[in-house]
């Protein structure tokens, strides 16, 4: 039998190979790391332009085919997703080439790669998956690098946050595992176009939450965030990027895949979702207005956002559902670019001013004045100013939610947006102020060339903004799984 | 009562022990194993439902699913065991 090098398997295996050749090869982890992003980035460019010509395309694994084998299948949202761990993927490790130049990093540098490219394979496989075994899988290979990059940096801190990562993120494997072997014992099998034609039937129901709350254990929904703010703001500047940009996302993916094709449970569930993610957003924007240091500031502000994305879910009730999953996809992607934006900028202040205090920032004579306006330029998305990708999104979701008379939905996201109006000035506010400097201040200091990814990647988050409607086109392609094939 | 409902309720208990001690243990050591037996609960639960009356066989796929499920579970557990050493010096390093 030849061996099918499609783009879809290309864009699993590749980094897979990346990161057992970059754990081989340390010296040359680096580039070996981005030349296996810019070859996955290659594949992925190849899938889009086949999706956007011949629709969504399905990979049956060692020909055997659902529901006996597993399918990989790519449509619109799945290479949407691709794109977007392989784009902000290539900028991160652009910026951590620089930042993690130094002798002293010469640990971090040897781990950094396998564990990222390790990532990226499971990343790529969740976005693929046709198959719920196969999810909690990918799921686990997730968890496992995402907590190898958060206790990079080796700190107490970092270290204890890791292990507090670690329990919550085995607690929500094993949740979702339950709710797979229960589907599995119900219906007789996993794939996605099994559950689509299933009754919803009490027990099928019960499945399907112990899977919603394992996800939302993994991907921080209120009021199961705790462990998120600590490892986010104790990890290294590209691993947080990497965590807060992408990680939460792939959790996020399965709850929209789950949306979309199960039988949906009730309206009381999908409210419950909606309140908890509008607890997320209150309580997320209370700690980020009370936090100290500007990384936890940004981590607390992801528990804002993904509470947020929840409340697009749940914006339009149960018959809105099957627009909302693209409110909800817009706000993952424009979360994506931005955040890790943020996180990058972040980390580079702290470099140039040698810490994040808050509120000590306005006293720092040097001024990392590109990295700062990248910091402005991703809140503008993160706030949802037009013409920023956040915009759209959020126009999205209220859109929706006025459409079906929910306004109460509309309230939430409208305190939410001024709330975060509020935290990220306290931000600005330090930027710009001038008058507790002691020394003479260096106006265009801290200038580098670690600032042109961020940067990027910051103008990124606007300009998508501005594609949102071929972008909106493209995450129909392939939508409904049953026509499709 | 047959005896699959006993296992499948047995299943259920020591995976809700595991969830209580994973929530409210203090001892690092006590929470990863509090998890492990959350993995025992769910492995059993499915081992349960693959079970057939005789003369009938049992289904083989949760048994695939049950096997890869410990697999990902030693992994998973070889971390945070790591991780703890590695918190115990640190902390040890920070105290002198």
């Amino acid at each position: 039998m030849s061996v099918d090098l499609s783009p879809v398997m290309l864009s699993i295996f590749l980094p897979l190979f990346g990161a057992i050749v970059a754990f081989m090869l340390p010296r040359a982890a680096g580039a070996i790391g981005l030349a296996t992003l810019a070859l996955t980035t290659g594949a992925v460019i190849a899938l889009a332009r086949d999706v956007l010509i011949n629709g969504a395309a399905i990979l049956p694994l060692g020909g055997w085919g659902a529901p006996l084998g597993i399918d990989l299948r790519a449509d619109g949202l799945s290479v949407a997703m691709l794109g977007l761990s392989c784009a902000v993927g290539l900028l991160v490790s652009l910026s951590a080439l620089s930042s993690l130049r130094g002798p002293e990093d010469a640990r971090q540098r040897q781990y950094f790669w396998p564990l990222w490219l390790l990532l990226l394979t499971g990343m790529n496989g969740v976005y693929l998956s046709t198959d719920i075994f196969n999810l909690y899988v990918m799921i686990e290979v997730i968890a496992l690098a995402a907590v190898g990059l958060t206790v990079l940096s080796g700190t107490t801190a970092a270290v204890r946050a890791g292990l507090e990562y670690m329990y919550a993120s085995i607690l929500g494997a094993l949740l979702f595992l339950m709710g797979v072997g229960f589907i599995y014992l119900q219906l007789g099998r996993l794939d996605f176009a099994g559950l689509a034609e299933a009754e919803p039937t009490g027990a099928l129901i019960a499945a399907i939450a112990l899977m919603f709350v394992g996800l939302a254990l993994k991907t921080a929904l209120f009021p199961l965030h705790f462990w998120l703010p600590a490892a986010h703001a104790n990890a290294s500047a590209p691993a947080s990027a990497l965590l807060s940009g992408l990680v939460v996302k792939a959790a996020l993916y399965i709850v929209l895949r789950l949306a979309q094709h199960m039988p949906f449970p009730s309206e009381t569930f999908l409210t419950l979702v909606g309140v908890m993610g509008a607890g997320a957003v209150i309580w997320g924007s209370i700690q980020a207005l009370r936090a100290e240091r500007l990384k936890l500031l940004v981590a607390w502000s992801t528990v804002a956002q993904i509470g947020l994305i929840f409340v697009a879910f749940a914006r339009a009730g149960e018959q809105g559902l099957s627009e909302s999953w693209k409110a909800a996809a817009l706000l993952i992607l424009a979360h994506g670019v931005a955040k890790a934006a943020m996180f990058l900028a972040a980390g580079r202040i702290k470099d140039e001013i040698g810490h994040d205090v808050i509120r000590d920032l306005d006293r720092a004579p040097i001024r990392p004045t590109l990295a700062q306006f990248t910091f402005a330029l991703a809140a503008i998305s993160l706030i949802g100013l037009p013409p920023s990708l956040g915009f759209i999104g959020k126009w999205a979701l209220m859109e929706g939610a006025m459409a079906a008379g929910y306004w109460h939905w509309v309230g939430v996201t409208m305190a939410g947006t001024l709330l975060s109006v509020a935290y990220f000035s306290r931000v600005f506010a330090g930027f710009l102020r001038f008058d507790r400097v002691r020394a003479p201040v260096g106006e265009h200091q801290g200038w580098a060339l670690a600032d042109a990814a961020p940067l990027t990647l910051a103008m990124m988050a606007i300009a998508l903004g501005l594609m949102a409607a071929p972008l909106l086109g493209f995450l129909e392609i392939g939508y409904a799984l049953g026509e499709a094939k | 009562m047959t005896p699959d409902m006993i296992y499948g309720a047995a299943g259920i208990a020591v995976f809700g022990i595991g969830l209580v001690g994973a929530l409210c243990a203090q001892d690092r050591l006590r929470r990863v194993l509090a998890l492990k037996l959350c993995s025992v609960g769910a492995g059993f639960l499915l081992l349960v439902g693959a079970w057939r009356e005789p003369p009938g066989t049992p289904d083989p796929v949760p048994h695939a699913l049950v096997i890869t499920g410990i697999v990902v579970m030693v992994s998973a557990t070889a971390v945070a065991l790591a991780l703890i050493r590695r918190l115990h010096s640190l902390e040890a390093e920070d105290e002198r």
